[in-house]
């Protein structure tokens, strides 16, 4: 176990490296960086500190904390495609915008 | 003036046959090629229309509001919607668009229940309309005997009130819900459909609904 969570310490240290260049060259927003941070914080804070998992797990009356991170990923994944879906069909009407003001524009007339 | 959209894709088999029918009678006719991947942009420049393209597929409800939009911007007085493929007769036209000339309503729609000739497969019929019409009923509050008939005339302001934001084709539904909505003035008239192929099938309803509930969804 020690060597998967020096791994992930130093994986996470890796991105947290990188986050913090993104927000200097001022490519990503305070709100972005200060959510990525904690996120990856908080996965650090788990592999070390797998029992933490439990007391937020119990607090809100689920057995295992292991439980509680699947449940947690699966509201985020729906949440995630939910999102993919609404950004695709602005991005699908958009596309019809554009094919039909070229049509428009080129069309031959009788 | 009249104008005729004809949308269509692949359908360079039929289409000929179509507008040179059309052709014969006092319409602007307007085909929008949908990126089809055979002859049928080609073989609509033979004829006397107008002839769009789009660049890339953009599905059924789509090409009809490039039509429409197009019309509009010539000085259209009355659309008419129109397929590619044959099914509807030319000389129905006129019927759709007399109630709009008397004045007595803003949108006509065909109904292939309200008559007479057209021959419905019996699946059709007797299933996937009924539980369309249910559908339509519950989901829009539109009370119509064919709310997904193709055929259809509408007047200038109609045309400029109801964009079609559909691209595949829950367009029929939007486009009877949103006049619905604007509360225009509806007809029905019975029309005749010829059956080539059984269409869409059950599977492209539940791809209909699918649209609709996303539709509402994501507004």
């Amino acid at each position: 176990m020690i060597y998967l969570q020096v791994l992930i310490t130093l994986f996470i240290i890796a991105i947290l490296f990188k986050l913090f260049k993104q927000r200097q060259n001022n490519k990503m927003s305070v709100f972005g960086f200060v959510i990525w941070s904690v996120l990856w914080l908080v996965v650090l804070v788990v592999f070390w500190q797998p029992d933490t998992t439990t007391y937020l797990a119990n607090f809100l009356g689920i057995g295992r904390g292991a439980d509680l991170a699947i449940y947690l990923s699966i509201v985020a994944i729906f949440y995630l495609l939910f999102r993919i879906y609404v950004r695709l069909s602005k991005i699908e009407s958009e596309i019809t915008k554009v094919v039909r003001k070229d049509a428009i524009k080129n069309a031959e007339k009788k | 003036m009249i104008f005729v959209i004809v949308p269509a894709y692949n359908e360079g088999k039929r289409i000929g046959q179509v507008l040179s029918d059309l052709s014969s009678l006092p319409y602007r006719v307007v085909v929008v090629d949908d990126a089809s991947t055979d002859d049928t942009f080609e073989v609509a420049q033979k004829y006397n229309v107008d002839v769009l393209r789009h660049r890339i597929n953009r599905q059924q409800g789509a090409a009809l509001q490039t039509g429409n939009q197009y019309a509009l911007e010539a000085g259209a007085d009355v659309i008419v919607h129109f397929d590619a493929d044959g099914q509807f007769l030319v000389s129905e036209i006129k019927d759709i668009v007399a109630p709009i000339e008397r004045g007595e309503c803003d949108v006509v729609f065909g109904s292939r229940f309200l008559n007479k000739k057209s021959q419905l497969p019996t699946l059709k019929k007797y299933f996937i309309f009924p539980l369309g019409r249910l559908v339509n009923r519950t989901l829009l509050g539109v009370k119509l005997t064919d709310p997904q008939s193709g055929f259809r005339a509408m007047t200038r302001e109609v045309a400029q009130k109801v964009v079609i934001e559909q691209d595949g084709m829950a367009h029929c539904s939007e486009i009877v819900a949103k006049v619905h909505d604007h509360k225009f003035k509806i007809k029905e008239v019975p029309m005749t459909v010829i059956y080539h192929e059984f269409g869409q099938g059950f599977g492209g309803g539940l791809k209909i609904l699918k649209d609709l509930l996303f539709s509402k969804l994501t507004k």
